[in-house]
């Protein structure tokens, strides 16, 4: 059986015909957002440790007197704020990122979804002694 | 935006670089950040001398601790932050430079470690 009728006529759907305008600043306008905004942030905390570490090992590369320079840098007050306001971002990183670990990692015993703090939990212990032992490295030199 | 073929080869890469940068940056940023950049300048603890960290630093495994350490959370850190200027300040039209400035800057980040930690002696 053949139809004589002409097919009928698709349009492509085209998304750029309606688009809702999103606020620049959408992510301040709920706390979960700003929550999600300040977790990428802390990348850039992730590259300025990186930065400060191969400060530290170039110093360390050219001699005492560099070495001896480079800690007195660090032993400026606006380097150390600049630390510690890091080191909250840092350790709110690995928080959301362990708790992370536990919704992108979905395991199953005997058919029943292990729970997430049964797989996030271990990261945490791990994490705590993965600190002490480096601390105890650097710290005994 | 189309995906080329170039692109889907690239990601998956981009994305395990991201994911093992997050790994190690959660696990050992932390500590190193409160014991170097705290604990040690406010001199809550005594910082070990010159000589102690030079000996410690050209061990084979520290320079091999420290390569990952100051490598792939540089990966991390240039893929969370393109996305960031991409979904959160909107800036779409820059994508391809932004992109090729943030992982270009984690090359260049790697490869400078890469050199340090060759050389130091």
């Amino acid at each position: 059986m053949k139809s004589t009728m002409a097919p009928p006529a698709y349009t492509l759907n085209h998304p750029r015909w309606y688009r809702k305008r999103v606020s620049t600043y959408w992510w301040l306008e709920r706390w979960e957002y700003l929550r999600f905004v300040l977790r990428e942030i802390s990348s850039v905390f992730v590259a300025y440790f990186v930065v400060l570490m191969l400060m530290q090992i170039l110093a360390v590369s050219r001699g005492p007197a560099a070495y001896d320079k480079f800690q007195n840098l660090l032993r400026n007050p606006l380097v150390i704020a600049l630390n510690i306001v890091s080191f909250l971002f840092v350790v709110f990183h690995s928080i959301t990122w362990f708790n992370l670990s536990a919704r992108a990692m979905v395991v199953r015993i005997g058919g029943k979804r292990v729970p997430g703090f049964l797989i996030s939990g271990p990261n945490f212990v791990a994490w705590l002694v993965i600190s002490a032992v480096i601390a105890w490295f650097l710290v005994r030199g | 935006m189309e995906a080329s073929p170039h692109k889907l080869r690239l990601e998956p890469l981009l994305w395990i670089l991201f994911s093992a940068g997050g790994v190690v940056a959660a696990f050992l940023i932390p500590v190193h950040l409160l014991v170097q950049g705290i604990v040690f300048p406010l001199g809550l603890a005594k910082a070990p001398d010159y000589a102690t960290i030079a000996a410690f630093v050209t061990h084979p495994l520290v320079r091999l601790y420290l390569f990952v350490l100051c490598s792939v959370p540089l990966f991390h850190a240039a893929h969370r932050i393109r996305y960031t200027l991409y979904d959160g300040l909107q800036i779409k039209h820059l994508n391809e430079v932004i992109a090729v400035c943030c992982y270009g800057g984690a090359v260049v980040g790697t490869l400078f470690a890469g050199f340090l930690l060759w050389s130091i002696h």
